[in-house]
């Protein structure tokens, strides 16, 4: 018995780590889920005269994708959502976020872009207002402007069939 | 010696090893812990006065102040719900800045002052303090749920 | 064209690794010879493939291939090239290949260096150190793969952490690295000592060598590590209790107690099945400490935040690996417990005494470090357990190794007479005692945390000159030739254990005796501190390769004569645009002055908040660390473990033997 304990001991280890793993910070249950998307008005990338603000939005169910061009992971995520945008199956607004370089523009006409509109967040703000904890960040936005899901990190063609694709559906997309 | 008698001078070693170390642990655990608050806790009384613990959110633009010492500084940790005001002596981290996510550790006087010992911004340009990031949504969370 | 070499190298490794893990370990339990011969070539063309993965991943950090999603996340196009090399293991997964590359040079020096040791013994331990090499190998090529591309490539890289820019940075990952993964030798000797049933003598004299080497550079690893905070971090501490400090400073205590332990088994025959795990314990913990800091359990980094495919895996391995070890620990340890005779005061008495206090060090750094992610898993609320804590529980438990370090080499094996131990110890212990309470006094006051320390190391540097003397009694000629007869492993140890006094003093004078002080400048303003006069004679721009600086220049005199000019630095790096504090340091044998840089007061940037520390004895701590650590190659290099001896009886009881 006594030669079990430190396996014994060594297992209620594994069981806390398995449950801090899976914990905290990766899915942080967000509290603007089921809440209405806060309100701006961003000047767009490119066309600083036109703004963008979530109301233009109401009647569609559509995604607010927080990115930035000196993001890395945001260029995995970027083939994946040309591929969105060429199938039209949901409109796409790219929250350019602290884009302090002004890159976006000459970075989006190189690579493509997938937006149908980009805002600029330059100072941050809107940001935290929607609880941006780092880049990229993606939230699903139902017709009546209601925040339905956010997903933290890059969306993957798993991440989009396995969680924002059913998502969509079952929001009438 | 006998090996019954080797085999208990382990056991006594071992259990005495043992005691005092436990003991140790839990002195040192009792006095020592630091347990976190956001400010929307500590408005509602329930932060500790009279121990230290750490409170965390955004530092509140425009609301850092140094005094003529240039080491003395005064600024305002906001969880977007209620702010509390601090005073920290000493040099701030290199990563502290307005609008920015910050932990500070210090005790909370009678006046409502946060008298802090050490103030933490050591993550990347773009990342939040856990701890910060987790007062700003809980307080949002709050908020939300009180206006509804 | 690059990467893809480096990707494929890593597949045919990983290959390589399971045959070197599969058909030795069968073929050393069938005793099939052909099988068993698999093991030394598979290792070695395991070691010779990460190899080329290494240095294809390498050289595209050189060339600045930013087509390469790692290389545009760490590297920078102005980073100077030594930075760039640095940087193929400043992310996480150049970390994880550097640690399967080192795994492949411990397995290819075991391979070469065990020609003496039996067939099958070879076999299991090069078997299941390719185990350990798959899992990780498979951990890279599943969820961590260095050689992902980029495309359409970045034009600039995001830059290499500017906290890593640091010399001190190139070398302390691959240093500790040797010494973490140096343990999974003595894990592979311990497992394969459980698989064959043979856990006897030269058990311990085969994998005593390896532990002692692995936990030198593991002891040279911290200590630079260290170096690196009190150089790099600008706040003057050399230990902060951070999780990560912890994470290499548990399998340290460990295998300080292991290499105590192996002595005993080695010496006298006892202690095996405790000796078996803590080699287990050793290696875990080194698992463990990788977990820590690469899956972001503890402080949650949004990279990782993203990927818990990597935590989860990580997890599983370490379940698989020491779960596995524990429950074979558990199966077969019994068998074979088998012990020597030793009463209750003698060396053997007195290394467990050490084991147990080491061990229960380890157990509350490791409580410390766990006791948040605990809370935080039953949702009891966010806390942290910061030095006050680690600093309460680990002096009281370390001051009583102390003084037993000075008795136990002094110690006869099987039974000491404690008269005769009191006799020959009185005065040093007098010494020691009254230094310790009158040196304070004429400093500073009476202190009790410095006559502690003080009083502890001066006895643990008496002890061992008192060793040295006796040994030296007995025999003949003249002191240098006497003193050069003595084996290499006494040295080893009174070397390590002088280092131990050294490191102790300066820990206790620098932690009694430093004083410091924020003070406001402007140009031409001065400021005194330990009788030092500090002049701020301003500030100038400095363009860096890939940064930003604002330097300025702080005239350090004493007396009224100019001594020498220090220049802290302020960079802000161009890519990521992360300031830095950069720390001048004027360094001596007898303390440290150490100038950093706060922040500007004004918009001008002409007053600057500035950071001053005195630093008595300081480098004593670096200088008994590396003390530490020489000690230890040197007992691993003495000439009994290079006599080719197939398979020693274990010592009979009563034999009088030489040094530890």
């Amino acid at each position: 018995m006594k030669r079990w304990l430190p396996l014994i001991l060594f297992a209620v280890l594994v069981g806390f780590f398995a449950k801090g793993l899976f914990l905290n910070p990766r899915e942080v249950p967000s509290p603007f889920i089921g809440k209405p998307a806060p309100a701006f008005t961003l000047p767009l990338v490119g066309n600083a005269n036109a703004s963008f603000s979530p109301a233009d939005m109401k009647g569609k169910v559509w995604l607010l994708n927080v990115w930035a061009p000196w993001c890395v992971s945001c260029r995995e995520e970027h083939p994946v959502l040309m591929a969105l945008a060429r199938s039209q199956s949901v409109p796409i607004v790219g929250l350019n976020w602290k884009d302090k370089g002004r890159e976006a523009e000459q970075l989006l006409a190189q690579t493509g872009d997938p937006f149908l509109a980009v805002p600029d967040d330059l100072s941050g703000k809107v940001g935290i207002d929607y609880g941006v904890t780092g880049t990229p960040e993606t939230y699903v936005i139902d017709k009546a402007g209601i925040i339905r899901m956010k997903h933290i990190g890059a969306i993957s063609e798993e991440v989009w069939k396995e969680k924002i694709e059913p998502k969509l559906q079952e929001l009438g997309a | 010696m006998k090996s019954r008698h080797k085999k208990l001078l382990v056991i006594v070693l071992a259990l005495a090893g043992i005691g005092i170390a436990a003991a140790l642990i839990l002195n040192a655990f009792q006095s020592n812990l630091v347990f976190f608050f956001t400010p929307t806790q500590v408005d509602k009384g329930e932060a500790p006065t009279g121990r230290a613990f750490r409170i965390g959110g955004l530092v509140e633009k425009g609301s850092l102040k140094r005094e003529a010492d240039g080491l003395t500084s005064h600024f305002v940790v906001t969880d977007t719900a209620k702010s509390m005001n601090v005073v920290y002596k000493g040099i701030l981290p290199d990563l502290f800045k307005e609008g920015k996510g910050v932990v500070a550790e210090g005790k909370l006087g009678s006046d409502g002052l946060f008298t802090a010992t050490q103030v933490l911004a050591k993550h990347d340009e773009n990342y939040m303090p856990p701890e910060a990031a987790s007062a700003i949504e809980q307080a949002q969370k709050a908020q939300k749920t009180l206006q509804q | 064209m690059i990467p893809e070499i480096g990707n494929f190298a890593l597949i045919v490794a990983l290959l390589l690794a399971l045959t070197q893990a599969i058909l030795p370990i069968i073929g050393a339990q069938r005793g099939n010879l052909t099988l068993m011969a698999v093991a030394r070539p598979a290792a070695q063309g395991q070691f010779v493939f990460v190899g080329i993965a290494f240095a294809c991943l390498a050289y595209s950090f050189i060339t600045n291939d930013f087509s390469v999603v790692n290389v545009a996340q760490n590297s920078f196009s102005q980073l100077p090239k030594i930075y760039c090399f640095a940087a193929t293991w400043g992310s996480h997964e150049g970390s994880m290949l550097l640690w399967a590359l080192i795994l492949g040079f411990w397995t290819t020096a075991v391979s070469v260096f065990s020609r003496h040791l039996p067939d099958d013994m070879v076999a299991r331990v090069i078997g299941i150190m390719g185990l350990v090499s798959a899992g990780f190998l498979s951990f890279l090529l599943t969820t961590s793969n260095p050689f992902l591309r980029l495309l359409p490539a970045a034009a600039e890289g995001r830059d290499l952490n500017p906290l890593l820019q640091d010399p001190g940075m190139v070398f302390h990952p691959p240093m500790l690295y040797m010494g973490y993964v140096g343990f999974s030798v003595a894990f592979a000797f311990a497992l394969a000592a459980l698989l064959s049933g043979r856990l006897d003598a030269a058990w311990a004299r085969w994998s005593r060598p390896w532990t002692t080497v692995a936990w030198s550079l593991l002891s040279v690893g911290i200590v630079m590590g260290s170096w690196w905070a009190y150089n790099e971090l600008g706040w003057g501490g050399w230990w902060f209790w951070d999780p990560t400090e912890n994470a290499s400073f548990m399998p340290w205590l460990a295998g300080t107690a292991l290499i105590h332990s192996l002595a005993v088994t080695e010496k006298r025959g006892a202690f095996k099945a405790w000796t078996v795990l803590l080699a287990i314990t050793a290696f875990s913990l080194s698992l463990l400490g990788t977990f820590l800091v690469r899956s972001g359990v503890l402080s949650s980094v949004h990279a990782f935040a993203t990927d818990p495919a990597r935590g989860a895996f990580i997890l599983g391995f370490l379940a698989v690996v020491i779960g596995g070890s524990l429950a074979l620990f558990a199966w077969r340890a019994p068998k074979m417990l088998t012990g020597g005779r030793f009463t209750w005061f003698s060396r053997e008495a007195l290394l467990l005494a050490n084991n147990v206090v080491l061990l229960a060090a380890m157990g509350s750094v490791l409580l410390g470090t766990l006791y948040p992610l605990l809370m935080d898993a039953l949702g009891m609320g966010k806390i942290s357990v910061g030095p006050p804590y680690f600093n309460a529980v680990f002096v009281p438990l370390m001051a009583p190794a102390l003084f037993l370090m000075g008795v136990g080499p002094l110690a006869r094996w099987n039974g000491s007479s404690l008269p005769d131990m009191v006799a020959r110890l009185k005065w040093a212990l007098a010494i020691s005692v009254a230094t310790g309470i009158l040196l304070p006094l004429t400093l500073n006051g009476f202190n009790p945390w410095a006559t502690i320390g003080i009083a502890l190391s001066i006895w643990i540097a008496l002890t061992v000159l008192i060793g040295f003397r006796e040994r030296l009694k007995y025999t003949q000629g003249g002191l240098l030739s006497r003193l050069s007869n003595l084996p290499r492993g006494f040295w080893g140890m009174q070397l390590a254990h002088f280092g131990i006094a050294l490191g102790v003093a300066g820990i206790t004078v620098v932690a009694n005796y430093q004083t410091e002080r924020d003070v406001r400048m402007n140009v031409g303003d001065h400021t005194q501190l330990a009788g030092y006069t500090f002049t701020f004679q301003g500030i100038k721009e400095r363009q860096g390769p890939n940064y930003r600086a604002a330097e300025g220049t702080v005239e350090v005199s004493k007396e009224g004569k100019k001594l020498f000019v220090l220049n802290p630095e302020k960079r802000i790096y161009n890519a990521s645009g992360m300031p830095m504090t950069e720390a001048a340091i004027d360094p001596n044998l007898f303390r440290d002055v150490y100038v950093a840089l706060g922040e500007p007061l004004d918009d001008k940037a002409e007053i600057w908040v500035v950071r001053i520390f005195y630093k008595p004895f300081i480098n004593w701590l670096w200088i008994g660390g590396l003390m530490l650590a020489v000690g230890g190659l040197l007992a691993a290099s003495d000439r009994r473990y290079r006599i080719g001896v197939k398979a020693p009886a274990p010592a009979p009881a009563g034999v009088a033997t030489q040094g530890v």
